[in-house]
């Protein structure tokens, strides 16, 4: 599958690589490092397409039946 | 506290040398005690190996017997015998590798290719495996490859010649370092080490034994097996130097396998269990670990508990369902600590005072002594009294137990209740609480725990209590009342239900009210009025109800229209969620308690029972009853003479057997849901088990229309019957009729009775459907128990994340919309609207 297909898929929530700056923000709220973080590999074909790198901090922004829209935090590691 | 965190563990196999070294003593000598029951030196209670009687010291650590933590010691094997545990794994390596250079009978490039195909591990060695066993010659050496035989748990056959476990040790040391990951062995080990030739004896503190009554010393199990194991090795050594035939040496070692095999494991399957002289099977290392009385299971999952009870539980529903009934001998066993401070010493010494119930049983002196009360020492203890000391009192009324019935599937299992002191031998709980617990009257057993600390105590009074726990932590509906109560509320909440003045008193009274409802002074009061007196004043509600045309309506805490039932009431029931959401758990929890002495009195006042003659057909409505089944069972006829003569035609997908079956199924539940219309509109709404059913007390149709009109289809997996003889369900019906009442349609009700041949039937269908709840409750139960262990450790924190025991973070904001769902209505969710009319209410 190609990268905009798979992007654009209606099943794959919106994946983005937070920057330096805001990944540490988000490890600052919740008191913890990146090891405390859920992991995402880098064979993940979503992370191939957007480009992330291993310790790379992937955003995912998903629809919720409960809230709505929710956010949700991944550590890239290698596969 | 320190905190370490273990990076990993692993795990690997015992080399001799590293067996050698960490063993204390050389155990040589297969014996225990000399004649003055002093250990013998090289023998298996060796003060080297760890003391476990008292006054000795321990020859390698110098400890007393509680502060040695007892020593290894080893065995030198004469032979090297086989590791059982690796019976398995030896016969791979003996089927993959060359047994003449060791390497994998694989060229190299093969192995390559393998290496690089996804499965790894474990699949990758048996995809090796499977094609170097197939090798007739090495592709190394040349040299030709036999058949390798393995016969459980420890032999090995190679063309017909027995394989010995030194040369197979030869083998095993010939594979190459580089060839053993994709033997899937990792590079710390060594093959040829599965293979033993020394071996470890347990410490001695492992094996303790036992003095008994009598004076005589009874030894371990594994002391036991130790011996003969030894016994054997010296008397192999001996033969081998004497020079003994072959024979007998064979003999010997094979025996000195079976005994090295035992120690580890004696439920190996293929040879016998080592037994004691009462045939009783020895239990070595193995069956210590394994299983449900097991270590892991046993004692360190599961253990035995002080300060708990258990027993038979019967009803009352004169008690709260916050409280339990305890058993006065039970309440005179368990004791409560109870610190000795200025404050309450006297109260103390009144409880050593005490010659009856609420009194102590125990002073625990600040020294952690601890003393039992007599009649003797009581003025000395009373005297000796001081603040620091402890007082363990008997259980008083009001002291929170944790009370349980299992299995503890959920929270609700386990609920902290208030004791109440009752004579008697069983523990009495209020029947409206039965539900959470799944508990019943028929002979079901369950424990109390007293909490121990001021602590304990107040944690299970504030997290555990009943009214805490009122609402399901699933969607925030009710748990609790059932039964008796929802008849009694729809019997008395029927309109034109009416109690006298003096009975409305009577039954007010049970609710702890005095005065009548209403200000003016009446003849009689409808059961409607007496309810409302029970409903808080701040409750307005509309629901359903199944009993009454108009709805539930209720305003200011006075039910103006609509019969009260399972909707209102009960498990789910709204009219007690309402008063949870509006005055409190613990206004909820009070209500159930009235409503419950309440109602059960006006049942008794009223009556409630069932008889035969409730469940009559009268003529007419007979009549229709058989019009409808007949006219159901001719259509089913014609279907199936259909299908004799091939004229069906098959629904999509299905063959023509399958449509037929379908078809008749169909009518067969036509006829059910008939009957069931048919009892509804011909029973009176004032019969007892229509008030039942349709309340939601208990019973569903099903059982009205079984008790007055049909059995109906009598279903075996889930088909019409087909099983038994040939053609036939029984003997005594034609062949490959497949008329319905010759598949297992009932067309008898209960009150007729049934025919030998719809006994048969009835009978077939009852063992089905108990053989398959209880393959379902095993199945489910495992299934749940599986989730369980899988999120025991979740924890929700206070950030509303949840995270595991390691600080992981699982999910970053609990359910997504962080809201508890006991804490929800329902499909509502938050009911935001009744929250804004609340708040416009009380502004006005
Ligand atoms: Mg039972
Ligand atoms: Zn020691
Ligand atoms: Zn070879």
């Amino acid at each position: 599958m190609d990268k905009e297909t798979l992007l654009n898929h209606e099943l794959v929530p919106k994946h983005e690589i937070l920057s330096e700056k805001d990944a540490k923000k988000i490890l600052e709220k919740y008191g913890i490092t990146k090891k405390e973080l859920p992991k995402i590999k880098t064979n993940d074909p979503v992370i191939k397409a957007i480009d992330a790198e291993e310790g790379d901090v992937i955003e995912i922004t998903r629809d919720s039946p409960t809230a709505g829209k929710t956010k949700y935090y991944r550590v890239v590691i290698p596969a | 506290m320190i905190e370490k965190e273990i990076g990993e563990i692993s795990f690997r196999l015992m080399d001799p040398e590293t067996v050698r070294e960490m063993s204390a003593i050389r155990v040589v000598v297969p014996d225990i005690y000399d004649d003055a029951g002093y250990p013998i030196e090289g023998g298996l209670m060796d003060l080297k190996m760890g003391v476990v009687n008292p006054g000795l010291r321990c020859k390698t650590c110098g400890g007393r017997k509680d502060t040695c933590p007892g020593h290894f010691g080893h065995i030198e094997l004469v032979r090297p015998v086989i590791h059982v545990g690796f019976g398995r794994k030896i016969y791979d390596l003996l089927r993959t590798t060359c047994s003449e250079c060791g390497k994998i009978t694989l060229t190299e490039e093969k192995v390559k290719e393998i290496e690089k195909e996804p499965e790894k591990g474990i699949y990758q060695f048996r995809k090796i495996r499977n094609k170097a066993k197939k090798r007739e010659k090495c592709p190394h050496c040349e040299a030709e490859q036999k058949k390798i035989e393995f016969i459980k748990p420890t032999s090995y056959r190679e063309n017909g010649q027995r394989l010995r476990p030194n040369e197979i040790r030869e083998r095993l040391e010939r594979i190459p370092e580089e060839h053993l990951e994709p033997l899937n062995i990792s590079k710390e080990n060594k093959p040829e080490w599965m293979i033993l030739t020394v071996l470890p004896v347990p410490p001695a503190t492992t094996r303790p034994s036992i003095t008994l009554e009598s004076g005589d010393r009874s030894e371990d199990d594994l002391t036991h097996k130790l011996i003969d194991l030894l016994r054997i090795n010296q008397r192999l050594a001996d033969n081998l130097s004497a020079g003994a035939p072959q024979p007998i040496i064979e003999d010997l070692w094979d025996l000195l396998q079976y005994h090295v095999t035992t120690f580890m494991n004696n439920s190996t399957t293929g040879i016998p269990a080592a037994k004691h002289r009462s045939g009783k099977s020895l239990q070595t290392l193995f069956e210590r670990i394994k299983g449900k009385e097991g270590r892991i299971k046993g004692n360190l999952t599961g253990k035995r508990v002080n300060f708990s009870g258990r027993s038979v539980i019967s009803p009352d529903p004169s008690i709260s369902i916050g409280e339990v009934g305890m058993p006065l001998e039970m309440a005179e066993e368990l004791t409560v600590p109870m610190k000795v401070t200025k404050k309450n010493i006297e109260k103390a010494k009144e409880y050593i005072e005490n010659e009856e119930h609420p009194k102590a049983n125990y002073v625990k002196r600040p020294t952690g002594e601890k003393i039992k009360i007599t009649e003797f020492n009581k003025e000395e203890l009373i005297e000796e009294l001081e603040p620091g000391y402890t007082v363990e009192r008997q259980l008083k009324d009001g002291d929170p137990v944790i009370f349980n019935r299992q299995p503890s599937l959920h929270r609700q299992s386990m609920m902290a209740h208030r004791a109440k002191i009752m004579p008697g031998k069983t523990i009495r709980i209020n029947d409206g609480i039965a539900i959470p617990y799944n508990a019943d009257f028929d002979g079901d057993e369950m424990n109390v725990h007293i909490p121990q600390t001021t602590e304990a105590q107040v944690e299970a009074d504030n997290l555990l209590r009943v009214s805490e726990n009122l609402l399901s932590p699933k969607d925030g509906e009710i748990l609790a009342g059932h039964q008796d109560y929802v008849t009694g509320l729809a019997v008395m909440t029927t309109k034109g239900t009416k109690f006298t003045k003096k009975e409305t008193l009577r039954l007010l009274k049970k609710a702890g009210i005095n005065k009548l409802p209403g200000d003016k002074d009446k003849k009689e009061y409808t059961g409607r009025e007496i309810i409302s007196e029970l409903i808080p004043n701040s409750i307005d509600m509309e629901g359903k109800s199944n009993l009454s045309e108009e709805k539930v309506k209720i305003e200011d805490g006075q039910i103006k229209t609509g019969t009260l039932d399972e909707n209102t009431f009960g498990p789910g029931g709204k009219l007690t969620r309402e008063i949870a959401d509006e005055e409190g758990v613990e206004e909820a929890r009070r209500f159930i308690d009235r409503i419950g002495r309440v109602t059960v009195e006006a049942l008794m006042m009223k009556g409630h029972t069932i008889t035969m003659k409730d469940y009559e057909l009268d003529e007419k409505i007979n009549k229709e009853r058989k019009k409808i089944i007949k006219k159901k069972e001719d259509e089913a006829k014609k279907d199936i003479k259909a299908y004799k003569e091939g004229r069906l035609e098959p629904y999509p997908g299905k063959t023509e057997k399958e449509t037929l079956e379908a078809k008749v199924r169909e009518k067969m539940s036509e006829i059910n849901s008939e009957l069931k219309d048919l009892v509804y509109r011909s029973f009176d709404p004032k019969n007892p088990g229509v008030i039942m059913t349709k309340s939601g007390a208990r019973g569903d149709w099903k059982n009205l229309v079984q008790m007055s009109s049909a059995l109906g289809q009598a279903a075996v997996e889930g088909k019409r019957l087909e099983k038994g003889y040939k053609g036939r369900i029984l003997p005594h019906q034609k062949r490959e009729t497949l008329s319905p009442q010759d598949r297992g349609f009932i067309p008898n009700s209960f009150l007729e009775g049934l025919t030998p041949i719809q006994l048969f039937q009835n009978a077939m269908d009852g063992r089905d459907s108990e053989i398959d709840k209880g393959l379902n409750t095993r199945d489910s139960g495992y299934l749940y128990k599986r989730a369980a262990n899988a999120l025991i450790d979740l924890k929700v924190e206070q950030d509303k994340t949840v995270r595991s025991a390691s600080n992981q973070i699982i999910q970053f904001n609990y359910g997504e919309d962080k809201i508890h769902p006991q804490n929800t209505r329902g499909e509502v969710g938050i009911d935001i609207k009744k929250i804004k009319n609340k708040v416009l209410k009380e502004k006005k």
